[in-house]
């Protein structure tokens, strides 16, 4: 069968492969639309550098707490509870670094060990006692936003100190000299890590050829590239000429690069796609599924907490209402981004793709003039058109 | 010729038009045919008893009659009351009162008996449920078939005998005419499978008939009039028990005679050390935790030895193999297990695979693949450390494993990309068997490795074992096929109700004397 795909017609093979790959590049495409709709809907405003660098910070919390929620629901679970846990630990935090003026460092380490506990606690019901993951964590959603009250006692704690806050809304320190209004720094960091992905991209590649593996036709890869460089390239330009990257951008693209690695290079991280898959025959193979479901939900909490450390620092403040609703946004990007509801299927590109599809969405509709009413119907059906193309597409 | 002589000697398939009568049926399965030129013929209020061994198509041939697999999917003609009948689905032949009653029962466990008799036909009035309607006419149903239990009582509160017989009130509670009972009393204790043939001795003086499908010829002897034997899908005899005495021996030639020779590689055994030794093994009930399902079983295996484990279902072969296998079935496991002479720790499934026991399960989709995953990452499962390097998967080493035993196993697929979950069973089969080889077992348990595979691949199949075990390993085959046992086996041990209860050597095994070592142990009062 592969001499007949490497035989066909030069021309149609790129065709062929996007047809063939169409969930990959399906999504990356709609954001790219949705961005595009966006940009001239708004008349530009939407990639402007102020607010492209705003869309960075609204959606960095989203984003982290999917890597998360990605790993539950590929082993077949759901985690209800982050939107609490965040505003929770959020409330922890100020409390502690406000009223009791710890310093930043051991606070923030505090909160984050505190959001793996809260994780341990609700993983442990699920992996160990296999009750539904949807009843543990509908829960521990009440729990914690019952707890996140009783802490603030009901009124906003803040604001905080000026280092706690560098956390969202700082950002890297500019060590070239400032030149016509650009940051070099990042503007170089940003053309760096879009080279070191080209990179990567090419050695794989090239490691594949010597394997003998098929890969994609050579016009579409190199295509891609020079595309994933000029985009990349670009936002870095237009990040660059506001005020550099934002410290929570670099968080959040190491998270990114980390969990990615984990789920696709990993022993753990076929584990989890293992389990998630076919738990039984996972277990007969010798995986300890427990243990793994229930470390999942430990990193979630993890994940949690930074989230709700990094919502604080940008309100700057604890409020009583923080993380509301912080779940569905984050639930939904795994979904829109390919995840599976059955477990054994998503993507940490998906997830992040599908964070920003939410994320572009929000600030858009905003930028336009589209009430918060409406807003909420056009997302919901975004949602469900996604994910039936893709159940559409599977039956194929 | 069996089967005129036989029909001939019966005095009332003379006098009596048969009230059904199954002319020709023939039903295939793909490539595999599972019934050939089936004919079959019921008198009205006679018990008719099915024999035959696992697979020979007695289930099948149920499932033809009550509209299971629907008019058009089988050859051959259905006369049910004088006239053809073509039912589409089960609903038509329950209509006519052909009621089956399945060997798995299908009860709802958390309803009430009288709600499980009524279920999809309660009385109602406007879609109302008459409760006290439904109330009284379970009770008077009950009381038929010997039960005082309180209709309202939960099915699951009461014991499987119980539960047998309210499925059988079921069925009467549909004017039931024709009964079928697939291995009614396979999990029963003595005294409840006394009560229910009593109770079919009593349907048939009201008229009702009655199908019986069974492992038990002693239990068959008592009731049957009449014995019809199916053997590879096809009818071999029909034995009439009015006329003259029937020898169990007779009906268990009947059922297993067949010519063994070229179905199974040549193999020329070289068995050499112990190498797996299993001392007073047992295992009981993952719920029930006083059944145990494993007692006492002492077992020894021989490097390159191929041992077959034989028994009826839910003898506790795959409840044995499984509790070995780092306790994946049941509770307060005890028993100890040497490896090459040597003590090994088994007690989780990572440990036994470390230990060098591989196990392929009886169920691949459920419990063997990733179905939903290519070749290569089931073929990688149980020994990913094997295709990394400090916890980081080399995808290009994982590839040539796979590829590797893509064409070792001669596993046919568009490549180690194409997900397993569209590959055939047989071919399937063999991506759990390089999975497993993959983990370089010293010994491999393989449970039912040929079940839902055709002759050809099941042929490849067995060329596999006998290689894995001229390569030193040590094979355990589990099957319900016998003469796949005694095709491929050097020693077959015999389970029953969780005992090992007898052993043949396997160049005088044949499927009588094992058959003969599971009845006798039947017959033996416990």
């Amino acid at each position: 069968m592969s001499e007949q795909t490497t035989a066909a017609p030069a021309p149609g093979r790129a065709a062929g492969f996007i047809k063939d790959n169409l969930r990959e590049y399906g999504m990356l495409l709609s954001l790219l639309a949705i961005v595009i709709f966006f940009q001239v809907v708004t008349g530009g405003t939407l990639l402007r550098p102020l607010n492209l660098t705003n869309l960075v910070l609204q959606n960095s919390y989203i984003v982290i707490m999917a890597l998360g929620m990605l790993l539950v629901i590929i082993t077949g679970h759901i985690d209800l509870s982050v939107g609490s846990v965040a505003g929770f630990v959020g409330a922890l935090a100020a409390v502690m670094i406000v009223r009791w003026q710890l310093p930043f460092v051991p606070a923030a380490i505090a909160c984050l060990i505190i959001g793996g506990l809260i994780g341990a606690a609700q993983g442990y019901w699920v992996a160990y006692f296999k009750i539904p993951s949807f009843i543990v964590t509908l829960a521990g959603m009440l729990v914690f936003k019952g707890l996140m009250i009783a802490v603030l006692g009901g009124a906003s704690v803040g604001p905080f100190p000026p280092t706690f806050q560098k956390l969202s809304s700082g950002f890297i320190p500019e060590a070239l000299t400032q030149t016509g209004g650009l940051y070099l720094t990042s503007l170089i960091l940003g053309l760096v890590v879009a080279a070191i992905i080209v990179y990567s991209n090419f050695t794989s590649r090239a490691r594949h050829l010597k394997h003998g593996v098929e890969t994609e036709p050579q016009s579409l890869f190199i295509a891609k590239n020079v595309l994933a460089f000029a985009i990349i390239g670009y936002l870095a330009y237009l990040i660059a000429s506001h005020r550099g990257m934002p410290n929570v951008l670099i968080i959040m693209a190491a998270l990114i690069a980390f969990y990615a690695f984990v789920t696709n290079r990993t022993i753990v991280g076929r584990q989890v796609y293992a389990v998630g898959g076919n738990e039984k025959a996972a277990k007969l193979s010798g995986i300890k599924t427990e243990r793994l479901t229930f470390f999942t939900f430990v990193n979630m909490g993890v994940l949690a907490a930074l989230a709700g450390l990094i919502f604080a620092a940008r309100l700057n403040t604890a409020t009583p209402k923080a993380g509301l609703g912080f779940e569905l946004d984050v639930i939904a990007a795994c979904f829109i981004g390919g995840a599976s509801a059955y477990g054994g299927v998503g993507r940490v590109g998906g997830a992040v793709i599908g964070a920003f599809i939410m994320g572009v969405m929000n600030n858009g509709m905003s930028i336009v003039g589209i009430g918060i009413d409406y807003q909420q119907v056009i997302k919901g059906l975004v949602l469900l058109g996604a994910v039936c193309i893709d159940v559409y597409n599977q039956r194929r | 010729m069996e089967t005129m002589r036989n029909l001939k000697d019966s005095p009332q398939a003379a006098s009596n038009a048969p009230i059904l009568e199954m002319r020709g049926i023939s039903k295939s399965f793909g490539a595999v045919k599972a019934l050939s030129d089936v004919s079959f013929s019921v008198a009205p209020g006679e018990i008719h008893a099915l024999v035959g061994e696992n697979g020979a198509g007695k289930s099948t041939l149920m499932k033809v009659l009550s509209g299971v697999y629907p008019h058009g999917s089988y050859g051959g003609s259905i006369v049910y009351d004088g006239e053809e009948r073509r039912f589409r689905d089960i609903n038509d032949s329950e209509a006519l009162g052909i009621i089956i009653i399945h060997q798995e029962l299908a009860l709802i466990p958390l309803m009430s008996i009288a709600e499980n008799i009524f279920l999809g036909n309660a009385p109602a009035r406007f879609g109302v449920i008459d409760r006290s309607a439904v109330h009284t006419r379970a009770k008077a149903l009950l009381a038929k078939v010997g039960l005082s239990e309180a209709p309202d009582t939960l099915v699951t509160n009461i014991g499987v005998g119980k539960q047998q017989l309210v499925e059988i009130a079921k069925a009467l509670s549909k004017e039931v005419r024709l009964l079928i009972l697939d291995e009614p009393t396979a999990s029963l204790n003595e005294q409840d499978s006394a009560a229910l043939l009593a109770l079919l001795k009593e349907f048939r003086t009201q008229g009702i008939t009655s199908i019986l499908i069974s492992h038990k010829l002693n239990e068959i002897k008592d009731v049957a009039d009449k014995i019809t034997v199916l053997r590879d899908g096809r009818t071999v005899a029909t034995l009439d028990c009015h006329a003259g005495e029937v020898e169990e021996d007779d009906i268990i030639r009947k059922m297993v005679d067949r010519d063994l020779e070229s179905r199974y590689p040549k193999r020329t055994p070289d068995i050499g050390d112990v190498i797996l030794k299993v001392t007073d093994w047992s295992a009981y009930h993952p719920q029930h935790s006083d059944r145990q399902m494993v007692k006492n079983v002492a077992f020894e295996l021989r490097k390159g030895e191929i041992v077959g484990i034989a028994g009826l279902m839910g003898a506790g072969r795959t409840e044995f193999a499984m509790s070995l296998f780092g306790k994946s079935y049941g509770r307060n496991i005890s028993g100890s297990v040497e490896i090459n002479g040597k003590p090994v720790d088994v007690s989780t499934v990572d440990r036994a695979i470390a230990a060098g026991l591989a196990y392929v399960t009886e169920d691949r989709k459920h419990l063997g693949l990733l179905l939903a995953e290519d070749v290569r990452k089931n073929v990688s499962l149980a020994n990913l450390p094997g295709v990394a390097e400090r916890g980081l998967i080399d995808d290009m080493r994982e590839l040539s494993v796979a590829n590797d035993y893509r064409a070792r196993m001669r596993i046919r697929s568009h490549n180690v990309y194409q997900e397993t979950g569209k590959l055939s069973g047989g071919n399937q089969q063999k991506v759990v068997l390089s999975k497993w080889l993959f983990t370089d077992p010293h010994v491999l348990i393989l449970d039912e490795p040929t079940r839902g595979i055709d002759v050809g691949a099941k042929y490849e199949i067995y060329s596999i074992i006998n290689e894995l075990a001229a390569s030193g390993k040590g094979v355990v085959f589990i099957s319900s096929e016998m003469p796949e046992l005694i095709g491929m086996c050097d020693r077959i041990v015999v389970m029953h109700e969780g005992a090992f209860v007898g052993e043949v050597a396997g160049e005088q095994a044949t499927q009588e004397n094992i058959m003969r070592a599971i009845m006798r142990h039947k017959r033996r009062p416990e």
